[in-house]
């Protein structure tokens, strides 16, 4: 800028020299720097904020109770020394199982056909394609799939079922296109060096793509699985229940509940926040519910963060 | 690479076993390997397929459904009534539209400068420490389900953010907005001004259309701003978030939760800028601020306006935030105030499906949440394809 104006009079002379060898700082600049600095600095305020608000809402309830809270159920009333988030948390373990059991190995077997068999043709591209719509695609309208493919087809019953595979079907595009991420990073050099001493293609996969790239893959696993664990509105479109829900003595694992109404922890937490227009003290419950659904997701988001982080590190 | 594999020359060679289990024995039946190959490869295509029988379940339902609500529903009321009441089957459009777009808008100013300044810091001034260190943060945000932001919206933007604001708040915020948005027609003017004088007239023309645009959008702006007028003062201790959440709550809650997702895009068009342009620029005696400013960031424009596309389909799409922090329970008036309560899309679905096993009430209540859904999925889609458009440019070019 300064220097286009080189060999005018000696006045701009003077005044470029000056631009170049001005002492002090560049007010500007580091104006601008912290301008973009604090952008940052608000987005990471606002979620120290947002924690501390939700500690502070649960901690009647975190404080005097935690134990009773992680075993109690359903209640109509907040005062009830039984409520409590356990069906709850079953509903999201079971969630939890459907995306393991579900969109893991479709979602992984997807992308490694996409990055290591697929040719370029029009049904490779069309795939690509779907996949990066459903991405694209709003939560709530996954619902809708769940509501009609689950729900209203089979006689309006919504059950743990329906919820599980919606969930599923939500998370899939995430994993294919991490895994697919994490399979493109593998050097070709592994996949030559292995063709080369006569291993199939399948071989090759085997014992150098999917070891290789599973720190990736795992970390795309973990997010996709804190996703789903988190996700509440395609489950109040399938019709998870919010308000009371019967309590019955089953084991967690037990195979009947799967076809039977069901909740989740998102899911009691918007009946509760719900409820604290009627019953104040479901706020708190709430805010000590959302405690313990941050606590897991965070969790796994951070496990995920590091072994990537890490990983990146260590290849550099 | 694919051709190499699937039939491969049997070797005669003994020292194959270096890698894991291939053995000679399975080596010197190439014919059984090669089926055995075949058989994985239809199992990975399969489960490729998957997601094309997903995409076209999902609009297999959404146009069935929707259908069904288009050509039962007399078009007349769904214009010009009170507000959106599905349950007496009075289905407004504009109310979940207009709301839908508040809640955007209002999202995006959140988001949009928050996000980006966050990536231009992240990309071009945080040193490989802060980064490592900062990024996982703003990932953590990014994990925050959003029910938690509806629980935050409702119980803190609401009242200590939204309500503090009050009307003379209302109005600065306007005059930032009004100031904002001056500036930058006035700068792309201004670049006009400079270029060459001999344009021809069409481009001439279209430019004055475009400006004509642009002068009738701020003065609508600025019309919105005095009408809305900020909210309501509170009167004698009972103030007006109490009746629980309103837009601008859920709007801010939907910004914060839109942010990374915005961060996240814009640096990566950043980090896509070649370095040799910024060493370029430095050698050329510019400072930070001016490489980061008219280097970096007109080079990353496609990428950045891609991040805004993303962001306002992300915003558009999100569901629990409005539901609980948005101030309506199943029902909504009319209103272009983002200090009422309100019911988006979104929100209008979810609560249509809340409470109760089946969607109940009159006749077509069932069917109008997939209409809306429709309405929802072919504005995204649209939105994500035009933000992948942008995004392949920022690709090609660099």
């Amino acid at each position: 800028m300064a220097l286009s104006t080189l060999g005018g009079s000696a006045n701009t002379t003077a005044r470029v020299e000056q631009e170049i060898f001005k002492q002090g700082r560049d007010l500007r600049g580091s104006a601008f720097r912290t301008i973009m600095f604090s952008a940052l600095g608000m987005s990471i305020l606002v979620l120290v904020v947002l924690i501390i608000d939700v500690f502070a809402d649960g901690w009647p309830v975190l404080s005097t109770r935690l134990g009773d809270f992680l075993s109690g159920t359903l209640r109509s009333q907040s005062s009830d020394p039984l409520l409590g988030i356990s069906q709850g948390l079953v509903g999201s373990l079971w969630i939890a199982i459907f995306v393991i059991v579900l969109s893991f190995p479709i979602g992984i077997a997807a992308a490694i056909y996409l990055e290591e068999y697929a040719e370029q043709n029009r049904l490779t591209k069309t795939i690509d394609l779907a996949i990066r719509n459903l991405a694209g695609v709003p939560s709530v309208v996954y619902g809708l799939l769940g509501l009609f493919l689950l729900v209203s087809s089979r006689g309006g019953q919504s059950t743990l079922l329906a919820g599980g595979v919606t969930l599923a079907i939500l998370v899939l595009p995430i994993v294919v296109i991490t895994a697919a991420e994490a399979i493109r990073a593998v050097p070709n050099d592994l996949r030559q060096g292995a063709y080369g001493v006569g291993a199939t293609q399948w071989d090759v996969i085997r014992t150098q793509v999917l070891p290789f790239a599973a720190p990736g893959i795992l970390t795309g696993t973990l997010l996709s699985l804190s996703r789903a664990v988190g996700e509440a509105a395609p489950l109040i479109l399938v019709g998870a229940i919010t308000g009371r829900l019967a309590a019955r003595n089953r084991s967690i694992f037990s195979l009947e509940q799967l076809d039977d109404r069901f909740t989740a922890m998102p899911i009691v937490i918007v009946g509760w926040v719900q409820e604290s227009a009627r019953d104040v003290g479901f706020a708190a419950a709430a805010g000590a519910a959302i405690v313990v659904l941050l606590a897991l997701v965070i969790a796994m988001n951070s496990v995920a963060v590091l072994l990537r982080n890490h990983f990146e590190k260590k290849r550099g | 690479m694919a051709d190499i594999g699937i039939t491969p020359e049997p070797l005669g060679g003994r020292a194959i076993d270096a890698i894991g289990s291939i053995t000679v024995e399975a080596l010197s039946s190439p014919a059984k390997r090669a089926r055995k190959e075949k058989a994985i490869r239809t199992a990975f295509l399969l489960a490729a397929l998957v997601s094309i029988a997903i995409s076209v379940l999902i609009v297999l339902s959404l146009v069935r459904e929707a259908s069904v609500f288009a050509f039962n529903i007399d078009w007349r009321q769904t214009w010009g009534q009170a507000g959106w009441f599905p349950r007496q089957g009075v289905y407004d459009i504009p109310t979940i539209l207009v709301a839908s777009t508040i809640v955007t808008a209002v999202a995006m100013l959140v988001a949009g400068p928050l996000g980006l300044g966050s990536a231009i810091y992240l990309s071009e001034y945080a040193s490989t420490k802060t980064r490592r260190f900062l990024k996982p943060v703003l990932e953590i945000l990014a994990g925050v389900p959003s029910v938690v932001l509806g629980f935050f919206a409702l119980f803190f933007i609401s009242p200590q953010v939204i309500e503090r604001v009050g009307r003379n708040g209302w109005f600065v915020i306007g005059a930032v907005i009004v100031i904002a948005y001056l500036a930058i027609v006035s700068a792309w003017l201004r670049k006009l001004m400079k270029r060459e004088t001999d344009t021809p007239l069409s481009v001439q023309l279209k430019r004055v259309a475009v400006l004509t645009g642009l002068v009738v959008f701020g003065l609508i702006l600025i019309w919105w701003i005095l009408r809305v007028g900020g909210p309501a003062e509170v009167a004698d201790g009972q103030s007006f978030v109490k009746r629980g959440g309103n837009l601008a709550a859920a709007a801010v809650g939907v910004g914060i939760l839109t942010v990374p997702l915005v961060a996240s895009v814009s640096e990566d068009a950043l980090a896509s800028v070649p370095r040799e342009l910024r060493t370029a620029s430095a050698g050329l005696g510019a400072r930070k601020l001016t490489t980061t400013v008219q280097v970096v960031l007109p080079a990353a424009v496609s990428g950045i306006v891609a991040a805004f596309i993303i962001g306002v389909s992300r915003a558009l799409g999100e569901t629990l935030v409005v539901f609980l922090a948005g101030g309506a329970a199943d029902a909504a008036r009319f209103t272009d105030s983002p200090f009422d309560g309100g019911l988006t899309m979104t929100a209008a679905m979810a609560s249509l499906a809340t409470g109760t096993d089946n969607v109940v009430g009159e006749g077509l209540t069932f069917q109008s949440l997939f209409f809306v859904g429709f309405v929802l999925f072919i504005l995204t889609l649209f939105l994500n394809l035009i933000a992948g458009r942008f995004v392949n440019r920022v690709r090609e070019r660099y």
